[in-house]
């Protein structure tokens, strides 16, 4: 089926068109030059803005961290019920939505690619029956690297290359996209009951520092090509005073960058931007972390804004979430995933009268509107760490509007307001900027080729809303934004108009993307595991290792990405 | 059945029509009220003061009067789970048997129930800690287990018996039980009274005996004893009291010597 887009207002950050009234024609699930007008499907998108589909590159939907939430939380599902219809799903939703209204509900919004952070690799396999169920949207997934056992052996001898062989057989076998690392070395530690407190602490029994990991799988990151850089969850997250471990994380792959090209993303970089030495003199760290990104262009960040509501904490983080757990008192879960990593799980509400939490939501906005370039931060809000993604257009319409903050900042902790950088900043994001921080700027930085544009042989996902920049300001009537935005007029994947007016009007499979590698050697088999991995796991593995790899038949809608390694 | 529509609150203020088309979910099927129930109105009611009555059994019908802020619901007959849940004021009367959940989370507001009650009277939903906060419920029959889980506020009365785990995790509030209770009375709990004035088969060792008192004060009311005065629940730091009558529990006298 074709189908053609008339009159749309058009951003697209990564073809430098800004609001440009155009036309645009797809055909067999692409952007084409032009199609038959007579003959496609036409869409009249005049007054509205027409976007490629939104990116999320960093929300927990799937794998069993976000299952064990969904148990652990009845009363988050109760009210927020989602019938079922004559082509979707019955399911649940608020903080952590069932797999199909997940898919859904990003559908609504006009997100049409979603990555999952942080998948246990000896979970993969959940992992991906969760993303099969999530429906519409395309997802990749980032397997938990940065204390997996062989890594940290591999980094302790300084083996690089045979720790980029296994993790091109670990990405493989997990059909995984990025090196996701968490709080480094610490989730080793916390096995030990302990936890890192720098850069430079040892790791118990492997004596190898985060600061070692992180550079050790940066190179490793290079030398595989991967299209994503490595993704940082920092150590020391949610506690005063991380920011200076932050500005040390991203200053510590400084040298491995060239040409300008970043190596690392720090993620949901709120929660890492934290300053002063206790809970009582905690204070917004953004400035700096600003400074210091604005200075240099090896980072990416993405917010992880906050947003007042009682949502669900879930990271592979243990101990953090052992401390959120002792400030919190709620129920909660701690896992130790083998000799991969940990996790844990703990309700939290965010409260606007709280100090600390007030100081977090502003601390995430600050980010976002001190970093002058907004192709080197995204939106998010770690869902659901920092809130469900279904606040998004609350969030855009904070960014876009400097009344919309204030109204918010009116009735937060007055302490918190009185700290907050926010009054003294001016800045309103465009549409333009909006279109480069929720799609073109995570499309760049994940290495999409076909995603987050709309040139001619792009994947024809779009977004299309209803609001006319030409006739509403943003900045005064930020309503206007946030209904437009929680609800596209049109959303458009892979060609086929999937919702029309927030109503889900089409269910498709959305595709998953993994990383292929090119490779002389034998590491393309999966069975032939490199080095002495298949006899380390009657040792440390619970399972076989026949039962571990996930064979690509596995997938519902395999799109591997051929990479070519450098190994 | 989940019919929250049916409250004073929300009958307020609209025509019959608009009443009979409210939307209930029947199993997973939208249905209207009118489809349902027969419905009469009686035009002489005071607008401000509406009282709604319901007659036959809606054993079947959840949710009924949730959130409700005012007025009165009048039931002749027995009713479902969650009736009065997270009901900030007014009235509900039930000529008959509750079920579970009865003013689950409620924060205020009067519940008189003239037969029996389920489980969790008073008690959250399942995982969450919004206890009630507030109001009265009255149970002239017996009620069941957990009653009064994670309460915070707000008197429970229960003229019969109740079942096991009485006063669960309890932070503040009291709990009456004129009858008996099963045991377990008190478990996890922070704050607050439990007053039980029938027998308990034994009390669980993280509380500790503090006093012996002749009465104890319920509401301006005063029950008289005597009453052992328990501490506890020691495994959480609780200082919750727990009143048993020692004239129901003499396999209790080994206590007196440890004060």
């Amino acid at each position: 089926m074709s189908l053609f887009i008339r009159n749309g207002l058009v951003y697209d950050p990564l073809n430098n068109v800004n609001g440009e009234i155009m036309d645009i024609s797809i055909k067999g699930g692409r952007i084409v030059e032009d199609v038959d007008e007579r003959k496609a499907k036409v869409i009249d998108a005049s007054g509205m803005i027409v976007m490629p589909g939104g990116i999320d590159i960093h929300t927990h939907i799937a794998g069993s961290e976000v299952n064990s939430g969904r148990l652990l939380r009845p009363e988050d599902h109760v009210y927020d019920i989602e019938p079922k219809t004559a082509i979707t799903r019955s399911g649940v939703g608020r903080s952590i939505p069932s797999t199909f209204t997940t898919g859904y509900r990003y559908a609504r919004i006009g997100y049409t690619f979603l990555c999952n952070p942080s998948m246990p690799p000896l979970e993969a396999r959940h992992t991906h029956e969760e993303l099969e169920d999530t429906p519409i949207v395309d997802k990749v997934t980032y397997p938990l690297l940065g204390d997996w056992w062989f890594v940290l052996e591999f980094l302790r001898d300084g083996l690089i290359k045979e720790c980029a062989e296994h993790i091109a057989w670990m990405l493989m076998a997990t059909k995984g996209y990025a090196i996701k690392i968490v709080n480094p070395g610490g989730l080793e530690a916390w096995g030990f009951g302990r936890n890192v407190r720098d850069l430079g602490d040892s790791v118990p029994y492997f004596g190898v520092t985060p600061r070692e990991i992180i550079r050790g799988l940066c190179m490793v990151n290079r030398i595989l090509n991967l299209p994503h850089t490595i993704h940082v969850h920092t150590n020391r997250l949610g506690q005063p005073g991380n920011y200076i471990t932050t500005i040390k994380t991203m200053d510590c792959v400084k040298d491995l960058a060239t040409s300008n090209k970043p190596v690392i993303h720090i993620t949901h970089c709120q929660f890492s931007a934290f300053k002063g030495d206790s809970w009582a003199n905690m204070r917004s760290g953004a400035e700096e972390i600003a400074k210091y990104v604005n200075g240099h262009s090896h980072v990416t960040l993405d917010m992880g804004q906050v947003i007042f509501t009682d949502t669900t904490t879930m990271t592979a983080d243990g101990p953090w979430q052992f401390t959120l757990y002792e400030l919190s008192g709620n129920k909660w879960v701690n896992h130790d995933v083998e000799v991969e990593t940990g996790s844990g799980i703990v309700p939290f509400r965010y409260r606007r009268k709280s100090y600390v939490h007030a100081t977090m939501w502003s601390i995430g906005l600050e980010l976002a509107l001190l970093i002058k370039d907004p192709w080197k931060i995204y939106l998010t809000t770690d869902h659901p760490n920092g809130g469900p993604f279904t606040s998004y257009p609350k969030i855009i319409s904070w960014l876009m509007s400097k009344k919309a903050r204030e109204r918010t900042l009116e009735k937060i902790n007055r302490r918190a307001r009185a700290r907050s950088l926010l009054p003294s900043i001016d800045r309103e994001f465009t549409f333009y900027e909006i279109a480069i921080v929720t799609r073109a700027g995570q499309a760049r930085a994940l290495g999409l080729k076909n995603k987050g544009h709309l040139g001619v042989g792009a994947d024809a996902d779009i977004a299309i809303y209803n609001i006319n920049p030409r006739e509403i300001n943003p900045s005064r009537d930020y309503k206007a934004v946030r209904r437009a935005f929680s609800r596209a007029a049109y959303t458009i994947k892979g060609g086929e108009i999937v919702a029309i007016n927030g109503e889900i009007v089409k269910v498709l499979d959305g595709r998953t993307y993994w990383i292929n590698f090119e490779m002389s050697s034998q590491i393309g088999d999966l069975t032939r595991a490199p080095g002495d991995l298949k006899r380390k796991f009657r040792e440390y593995w619970t399972v076989e290792f026949e039962n571990y790899f996930i064979p690509e038949r596995y997938l519902k809608v395999s799109a591997p990405i051929f990479v070519r390694a450098g190994v | 059945m989940y019919a929250d529509c049916i409250s004073p609150d929300i009958f307020g203020g609209r025509s019959p029509e608009e009443i009979l088309k409210l939307k209930v979910w029947e199993g997973n099927r939208l249905k209207s009220l009118g489809d349902l129930f027969y419905v009469r109105f009686e035009r002489d009611i005071e607008e401000d003061n509406i009282a709604v009555k319901l007659v036959g059994s809606f054993i079947k019908v959840r949710r009924i009067g949730a959130n409700m802020s005012s007025g009165k619901i009048i039931v002749e007959g027995n009713v479902g789970m969650h009736l009065g849940e997270g009901m900030r004021g007014g009235e509900i009367i039930i000529n008959g048997y509750a079920g579970s959940w009865l003013g689950g989370s409620m924060k205020g507001g009067r519940i008189e129930v003239k037969g029996s009650a389920g489980d969790y009277v008073g008690a959250p939903y399942r995982g969450s800690r919004d206890g009630m906060r507030g109001g009265q419920i009255i149970i002239h029959g017996d009620a069941g287990r957990e009653i009064g889980h994670l309460m915070r506020g707000g008197t429970i009365k229960v003229y019969g018996s109740v079942k096991h785990f009485a006063g669960i995790g309890m932070i503040d509030g009291t709990i009456f039980i004129q009858g008996d209770c099963a045991g377990e009375a008190g478990a996890a709990m922070r704050n607050g009274r439990i007053i039980v004035c029938g027998y308990i088969p034994y009390i669980i060792p993280t509380f500790t005996i503090d006093s012996i008192r002749p009465n104890v004060d319920v509401d301006g009311e005063k029950i008289s004893g005597p009453f052992y005065r328990f501490i506890g629940d020691i495994a959480d730091n609780g200082e919750g009291k727990l009143f048993i009558s020692k004239p129901r529990n003499p396999h209790l006298t080994f206590y007196d010597k440890y004060l």
